[in-house]
């Protein structure tokens, strides 16, 4: 059921967004921020979870950056998860997935 | 031997010159602004309206909460990591930290001082520690299905050392009675109303109000009853319209209560809910300039301060209670994460985490009396909380 929720948003991105458009140093910056500090009020300033659910690598280890990508931009309905692509494009929110699975940068840390 | 003693003079004549030299101080202007980001708390005077210094060593703050010991003199800081810190904000030093959980929201202390009970998300429920030692007197996992755990909001004091809280995963609100802590007893209230997120009891400990995060509308227990019982009270406020995305989950406090009126933040909606506490009906639904976080009363009521989540943060309104209309807007910097108003309410201090400042502000003339340089302030707390139900 979970997985379903998580799959269909998924099938809704575009393959072309998912096809990468890095963000600009800048920009990427801001994003570190915007999920240590913004998303941090409910997963944690270090991603170890709270009213959501932890996001560190371990955690994410099971779970393609698509789908993470897919609830960062749609949200999740029925949790409170809001979709964040007032805030995002989908090639941001593709980006921070691949972050967040491969172990999230800290403020101040250089960007893989 | 007579070495040892000079060593010992040495070190002591420092000591004895530095405790000569401080008068005896109070502690009723004494506040913390917890530093998120650098694990500390900045202990502030209100009157003074300076940071004295800093409590470091504390751990994740995100979302750090703190109460007060009633002599004002020790906080009770509730990391995100999970520890309990108990701190002194005279000597400012830790006096003991205590590992309590994995994952922790925030905490409350009883009425009569003794037990400092922590709510945690992991593992879900409550533990309760003699207020001097922090050794643990009860643990109570919220167990509401065999083996199932709840992640417990909306803890508060109620008077006689009892505690209440709310479990986010199984809709439901309990009363823990710890007046012989070493047998707990539990009352619990099921079918509450879908996730409820926070709670807050009012100033006069009577009422117990869960915000609910799933469905339109709040849960209300009238704990003067002989049977208390859950009842909704806003039932239905956003009249079946889609709601907007929530960026940030509001905090419900004692605050709310402003004269015989509460002020509530709408879930999904731009709005603060006002309702009549002798009825329980709406009287006013208030536009804001985004989804509300901490909808707080001045003391005396006359005001109400609004601010917002995420992108709408940088803001703070504040609302007439007289005529229930917005008449100011202010942008003190930005992300904005807490508001405190010193105890009887002539100036607010407000945190802007991203502008590494706190500002503190005339209530009366909106003026800006001191601007205070603080490394990503959230919460910011003021020991007057000590005498007060429900903080």
């Amino acid at each position: 059921m979970r997985a379903m929720a998580l799959l269909l948003p998924g099938a809704l991105m575009s393959a072309a967004a998912l096809a990468q458009d890095t963000p600009s140093a800048a920009r990427q910056h801001e994003l570190v921020r915007l999920v240590r500090q913004d998303c941090g009020s409910c997963h944690g300033m270090r991603l170890t979870g709270g009213l959501g659910p932890a996001l560190t690598r371990d955690v994410l280890a099971e779970r393609s950056p698509k789908s993470v990508a897919a609830t960062i931009f749609h949200g999740r309905p029925g949790t409170p998860m809001p979709p964040w692509r007032s805030m995002l494009s989908e090639s941001e929110a593709a980006w921070i997935a691949e972050q967040l699975v491969a172990g999230f940068p800290t403020e101040g840390q250089g960007v893989r | 031997m007579r070495r040892a003693l000079v060593v010992l003079a040495a070190l002591l004549v420092p000591l004895l010159v530095g405790c000569a030299t401080p008068m005896p101080q109070g502690t009723g202007d004494l506040g913390v602004v917890v530093e998120r980001a650098r694990g500390a708390l900045a202990v502030v005077n209100t009157s003074t309206r300076q940071v004295l210094g800093q409590i470091e060593g504390l751990g994740d703050l995100s979302h750090a909460s703190v109460v007060f010991a009633r002599d004002g003199r020790i906080a009770y800081v509730f990391g995100r990591d999970g520890a309990l810190t108990k701190v002194n904000l005279l000597t400012r030093r830790v006096e003991v930290r205590v590992m309590q959980a994995g994952n922790s929201i925030g905490g409350a202390i009883s009425q009569d001082g003794t037990l400092v009970v922590a709510q945690n998300y992991q593992p879900g429920g409550i533990k309760a520690f003699d207020a001097q030692t922090l050794a643990l007197l009860a643990d109570i996992p919220a167990e509401f299905a065999p083996g199932r755990l709840s992640r417990v909001v909306g803890l508060a004091d109620l008077p006689g050392r009892r505690f209440i809280y709310s479990l986010f995963d199984a809709d439901q609100i309990w009363i823990a009675d710890l007046s012989d802590v070493g047998q707990p007893k539990l009352t619990r209230f099921t079918q509450i109303g879908r996730q409820p997120y926070d709670g807050l009891v009012t100033p006069d400990g009577r009422h117990y109000i869960a915000g609910l995060f799933g469905e339109d509308g709040l849960a209300l227990i009238d704990l003067w009853d002989d049977k208390p019982q859950v009842r909704r009270i806003l039932g239905g406020y956003g009249r079946g319209q889609e709601p907007l995305p929530v960026f940030k989950m509001p905090h419900l406090r004692g605050w709310a209560v402003a004269g015989r009126h509460a002020y509530l933040p709408a879930i999904g909606r731009h709005e603060v809910l006002v309702v009549d506490t002798e009825t329980w009906n709406e009287v006013a639904r208030i536009a804001v300039a985004g989804q509300p976080v901490f909808v707080m009363a001045r003391p005396d009521g006359r005001q109400v301060w609004v601010n917002f989540a995420v992108p709408d943060y940088s803001r703070v309104q504040v609302i007439d209670t007289r005529t229930r209309q917005v008449v100011r807007t202010l942008e003190p910097g930005k992300a904005v994460l807490h508001l405190e108003f010193t105890p009887r309410g002539e100036a607010v201090w407000i945190s802007s985490r991203d502008a590494n400042r706190v500002s503190v502000i005339d209530t009366e003339r909106f003026t800006t009396l001191a601007a205070l340089d603080v490394d990503a302030p959230s919460g910011v707390f003021f020991t007057s909380r000590a005498a007060r139900i429900g903080f």
